[in-house]
């Protein structure tokens, strides 16, 4: 059985069809990246996944649990749609750093929240489970390299450093599935190889990642499968070997020419 | 009368313009939040209702409020219904929650919405989000507005001396009787320390938050 499941999604506003039938499914671990031209309907997919749209039709599955199913969206209660946001992290191309915070707070401070919430446990329980997840905010933070910027704000470092950070405070609550919008489009050439390289090194056995991206060498690199979006549909879908080395769609061998011309 | 004996009189004055400052100020910061929530409200004829309610406030001098808070319900029961000051706070305090609540909406419509999705994806309520996220930005960006509002309140108060209520300048204009006149101009002093004090506490405020950029 797979482990992630997307069946049937359509979304649209108005009139405008922006997700016409998006299927395709994951194995744990694996590596989704998702191109496309601007406006064939990415971001509005991850969206859609990250439960910030409500997608018309179309269910959505983790091991083999239906955890999104559109025709009962409407009568999801807000508790629970925050509890089927968790099982996915969504990592923006704005960063959306919190710029009050500084970045060791922009980590903890959404598990602290749901921490504070459990009545179950006594302070004392509470106390150590949020050393917990103060050392595991460290340790993140020792993975994205950034260990020393803990105490730093947001406006006192790179925008690269900040979409380190970003993807670290997703990490933080453990999704089952991270999602990443085009995660290097914000920031100057020189920075997008940094959170790159973290994206990468996140790559385990148990880590599932889906990527809109438009750094082609970096999706053929990093993926395990590679979906072509046009028109709100998935036009071609493969290995990366399959999608960039024999492209078959003429959408996508004219997508793909256009992307190296301009690099 | 010795300049002790004016000093004391409009300190006495200076009281009742602090009063309705304080009092405005207490009652009209949590209406306006009130107000602009209204505004901003999803349900059409809520948001419909309140818009034109601000239209109207802004709208209308403030000495004519005055004048319609305190005359108004005289005339309709034949008898005073609020003291002068009771009528001159109520005045206040809706008028400036008008002004208020204008600033807070320009506030809160400027966090830009990925901010709020942020809380969201990472399973945030709404509460979270607003209390935890979205206020801190909405205070950083009034605070200039506000301080504008709030020194422009600290010299509205004169204008209660309409219905009689005895503050600073009608105090100085009672002795005018006696044919003194430079008691009138003193209390320009009164104002002016006042306002440089909130000066320096907005001033204050804002150097605390300039650690973030919003
Ligand atoms: N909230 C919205 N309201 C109306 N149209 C939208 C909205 N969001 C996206 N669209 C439209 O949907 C289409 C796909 O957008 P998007 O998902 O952002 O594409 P991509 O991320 O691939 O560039 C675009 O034509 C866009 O204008
Ligand atoms: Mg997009």
């Amino acid at each position: 059985m797979e482990f992630f499941k997307v069946s049937g999604i359509y979304k649209s506003f108005g009139d405008i069809e922006v997700l016409r039938g998006i299927d395709f499914s994951l194995e744990k671990g694996e590596v989704l990246s998702i191109i496309g031209s601007s406006g064939s309907g990415k971001t509005t997919l991850l969206r859609c996944l990250n439960l910030l749209e409500k997608a018309d039709k179309g269910t959505i599955s983790i091991n083999g649990e239906v955890i999104i199913d559109a025709d009962a969206e409407d009568k999801y209660t807000d508790k629970e749609i925050r509890e089927k946001r968790l099982h996915m992290g969504l990592v923006f191309q704005q960063f959306n750093l919190f710029p009050q915070y500084n970045v060791l707070d922009n980590l903890i401070l959404a598990p602290k929240l749901r921490l504070n919430e459990r009545r179950d446990l006594t302070k004392a329980e509470k106390q150590e489970k949020l050393e917990k997840i103060t050392a595991h905010a460290y340790e993140l933070l020792e993975t994205i390299g950034l260990f020393d910027k803990a105490l730093a704000y947001p406006c006192e470092i790179s925008g690269g450093q900040q979409q380190r950070v970003a993807i670290a405070r997703a990490l933080m609550l453990k999704p089952d599935i991270l999602c990443f919008d085009e995660p290097t489009s914000a920031l100057d050439p020189e920075l997008t190889g940094e959170v790159l390289k973290v994206i990468r090194s996140l790559k385990s056995k148990d880590r599932t990642m889906i990527i809109v991206t438009h750094e082609m060498d970096f999706a053929k690199n990093v993926s395990d499968k590679v979906i072509f979006m046009a028109d709100g549909v998935i036009e071609e879908m493969g290995t990366a070997e399959d999608v960039f080395d024999f492209p078959k769609s003429p959408k996508l061998i004219a997508f793909l020419n256009k992307a190296t011309e301009t690099f | 009368m010795t300049f002790w004996q004016v000093t004391l009189k409009l300190l006495e004055g200076f009281g009742m313009t602090c009063s309705i400052f304080a009092l405005t100020l207490v009652l009209a910061l949590p209406l306006g939040l009130l107000i602009s929530f209204g505004s901003m409200s999803k349900f059409k004829p809520l948001k419909l209702v309140v818009k034109v309610f601000v239209w109207i406030i802004r709208g209308v001098p403030l000495m004519l409020q005055l004048f319609i808070v305190y005359f108004l319900p005289a005339k309709l029961f034949d008898g005073e219904v609020f003291t002068r000051f009771t009528a001159t706070i109520i005045a206040f305090a809706i008028n400036y929650a008008c002004y208020f609540s204008e600033i807070f909406r320009a506030g809160i419509e400027a966090v830009p919405r990925g901010q709020i999705e942020a809380g969201q994806v990472l399973g945030m309520t709404k509460f979270q989000i607003f209390t935890r996220i979205t206020l801190m930005q909405v205070i950083k960006r009034i605070v200039p507005p506000m301080g504008n509002e709030i020194i422009t309140l600290v010299k509205d108060t004169a204008l209660a001396r309409v219905i009689s209520v005895i503050e600073i300048i009608k105090v100085a204009e009672q002795m005018m009787s006696y044919a003194i006149i430079w008691p009138l101009f003193y209390t320009a002093v009164f104002y002016l320390i006042f306002v440089g004090a909130l000066t320096l506490l907005f001033g204050y405020f804002e150097k605390k938050m300039s650690y973030y950029k919003v």
